[in-house]
């Protein structure tokens, strides 16, 4: 289910001129070329194609869906059929440069302890999510009553595969529950466009839709 | 071709040492395999086959290991039985394992009856088959006797090795024995032990050879018999668990066989009576008791594991090989579970690992069948080792 969100979003969030999303070229622009990636929930492989065109990275993609994970192998990745929630603690520690969890997160059992195995897997954590903080959603449930939808977001409640939503002050909290250390924070408003990088954390939580964390182990 | 008469027992023991439309490999006295068993098997030959040409780097040989009861004819017309090879639908040109990129090469493993040195082979120091003489190999064996056939080739890395089942155990023995001699490994269908069901089906199959008077307590090849009823009974059983509950009820229901009534007998009323006979019938034409016995020892032997401390991932710290591992949904022989055993094992020793499983319910069976998903992950796998290796890839 987990690739089902990532390819709605492929077909909903802006793309660029170059016909991929902007939040996965954010991500790439994080990682910092030849690291050892591991994309936990990588749909189609979409992310581990850029980022082995654009970073050429040594990079491995764990996907919950057989046709995802069929799909990755036969473009030739190396994906392995898998879940976030249980298969992680099988990863020796420090084995990756940069564990990547996108657009997955509001899709795991235990949000908490799937970043905690990826800042024990990898010396750096990326996280990015849909903020159920913003306007619309906020809009949605506060005066609407009801359950939000939205072009990212197009599940009704009854069949989302999608458990534990946040916002990015959320998010904020298990970070700081977790002991990572925020490298870097860019939250993307509905057009894709970063927004302004010193903007408080409030107006973050109200117009960004989605937002993509840089994590590091504190040591 | 000579003239075989109405004495297939003898044309056995005749392909088991002079093996038709085959190439051969002969290790004299001084070459010879050390065996698991602390023993040395010398001499010895080993009958293959090659598909496609080595290129002048030496870089694009694909090592085919065989399954149980296959042999080197993967993908030629059988000279025995007259059908195709076992894996035509994925190796030719233009297939996934291509022959006009890629140098295959696929031995007869040792111990088997079809041109490589086995129990049907003559012992040379009796001038008569080795029977149980023979010593009793591991899959480990078989991998040490391909890589002297490689050494003999001249052939030092391989850029990959792929086999299903029994096949794929070699393809994993290959990667823990000489992991810088495979680029790209592809285990289908395989474990990294045998199973303790999988033991025990193995061990009634033997049984059923041993208890057939016929086998002569091994000698049959010398006393002019041959365990036919005991060899087919095996086979019979082993064929059950190649295949699954839905597959067989899909193929054979409760059909009758050419009748509309059962005959209140203990012919082969059901269809899948008649099947199952046919299988075993047929394969004993071309398969050697005693080597089904040792072969399937070899598989009952393989526990990775057991030969680095316990620790499968030890068995692959480190390496540099490029897995792709692959299991069918309705394979009970060799389930997903194992398959997945391999990745997490691979995964911890930081090995660079596919995996992925197919959705069928043909059974263990399925990795020689039709499966256009496996044709395209294979294709696609080796596609993209081949980049990585610098070896030419077709644009599509």
């Amino acid at each position: 289910m987990l690739s089902r969100v990532k390819r709605d979003l492929t077909m909903t969030a802006a793309p660029t001129p170059g016909g991929s999303r902007v939040d996965l070229l954010l991500i790439a622009d994080m990682v910092t070329p030849g690291a050892r990636v591991l994309d936990v929930g990588c749909g189609d492989g979409e992310l581990l194609r850029i980022l082995g065109e654009r970073r050429d990275v040594d990079g491995r993609g764990i996907e919950l869906s057989r046709e995802g994970v069929n799909e990755c192998v036969a473009k030739g990745l190396a994906v392995i059929q898998g879940d976030a929630d249980t298969d992680l603690a099988d990863y020796p520690d420090d084995a990756f440069d940069f564990v990547i969890l996108s657009q997955t997160l509001q899709a795991t059992r235990h949000p908490r302890i799937v970043l905690e195995h990826m800042l024990r897997i990898g010396r750096h954590a990326v996280v990015s999510f849909p903020n159920f903080g913003h306007w619309k959603i906020r809009l949605q449930v506060g005066l609407g009553g009801h359950m939000p939808t939205t072009d990212n977001l197009p599940y009704a409640w009854w069949d989302s595969p999608n458990i534990h939503f946040c916002t990015i002050k959320d998010f904020r909290q298990l970070t700081m529950v977790t002991g990572a250390k925020m490298e870097r924070a860019v939250a993307l408003n509905a057009w894709g466009t970063p927004l302004r990088f010193n903007a408080p954390w409030w107006f973050w939580n109200l117009f960004g839709e989605q937002a993509v964390f840089l994590l590091s182990r504190r040591s | 071709m000579v003239d075989l008469g109405t004495a297939p027992d003898v044309a056995r023991s005749r392909e088991a040492d002079e093996p038709r439309d085959s190439l051969v490999a002969r290790f004299g006295h001084d070459r010879p395999l050390k065996l698991d068993a602390g023993v040395e098997l010398s001499p010895f030959q080993i009958a293959y086959q090659t598909y496609g040409t080595l290129n002048a780097e030496r870089s694009n040989a694909v090592l085919i290991c065989h399954a149980l009861t296959g042999d080197h004819h993967v993908a030629n017309v059988h000279p025995v039985t007259g059908k195709s090879g076992w894996w035509e639908t994925l190796i030719g040109p233009g297939k996934p394992i291509d022959t006009d990129r890629y140098f295959i090469i696929c031995p007869n493993v040792i111990g088997a009856c079809m041109g490589t040195t086995g129990p049907a082979s003559t012992n040379p120091k009796t001038g008569k088959p080795w029977g149980l003489e023979f010593p009793v190999i591991t899959i480990r064996d078989m991998v040490r006797a391909q890589a002297m056939l490689l050494d003999e080739l001249k052939i030092d890395t391989l850029f990959a090795v792929a086999g299903g089942s029994m096949g794929g155990m070699q393809v994993l023995q290959w990667a823990a024995s000489y992991p810088r001699r495979v680029f790209a490994a592809l285990p289908i269908a395989a474990s990294t032990r045998h199973s303790a069901q999988n033991i025990a089906f193995h061990e009634v199959g033997r049984q059923a050879v041993m208890a057939d008077p016929e086998w002569r307590g091994g000698r049959y090849l010398v006393e002019g018999a041959n365990p036919r009823r005991g060899l087919a009974v095996a086979r019979m059983g082993a064929h059950i668990t190649y295949l699954s509950d839905a597959a067989l009820h899909r193929k054979f229901g409760r059909k009758y066989q050419d009748r509309s009534n059962p005959t209140f007998s203990f012919d082969a009323d059901f269809e899948v009576e008649s099947y199952l006979r046919h299988q075993g019938s047929s394969f004993v034409e071309r398969f050697d008791a005693n080597s089904y016995l040792y072969l399937t020892r070899a598989m009952d032997y393989f526990d990775i594991a057991a030969d680095y401390d316990g620790s499968v991932a030890n068995a692959f710290k480190g390496s540099e090989t490029r897995f792709c591992v692959v299991s069918f949904t309705s394979d009970w022989l060799f389930p997903t579970s194992d398959s997945r055993a391999i990745v997490h094992a691979l995964n911890a020793g930081g090995a660079r690992v596919s995996f992925a499983e197919i959705v069928t319910d043909k059974g263990h069976d399925a990795f020689l069948l039709e499966e256009p998903e496996l044709f395209a992950i294979v294709r696609g796998f080796l596609d993209g080792a081949a980049r990585v290796r610098g070896l030419p890839i077709p644009k599509r």
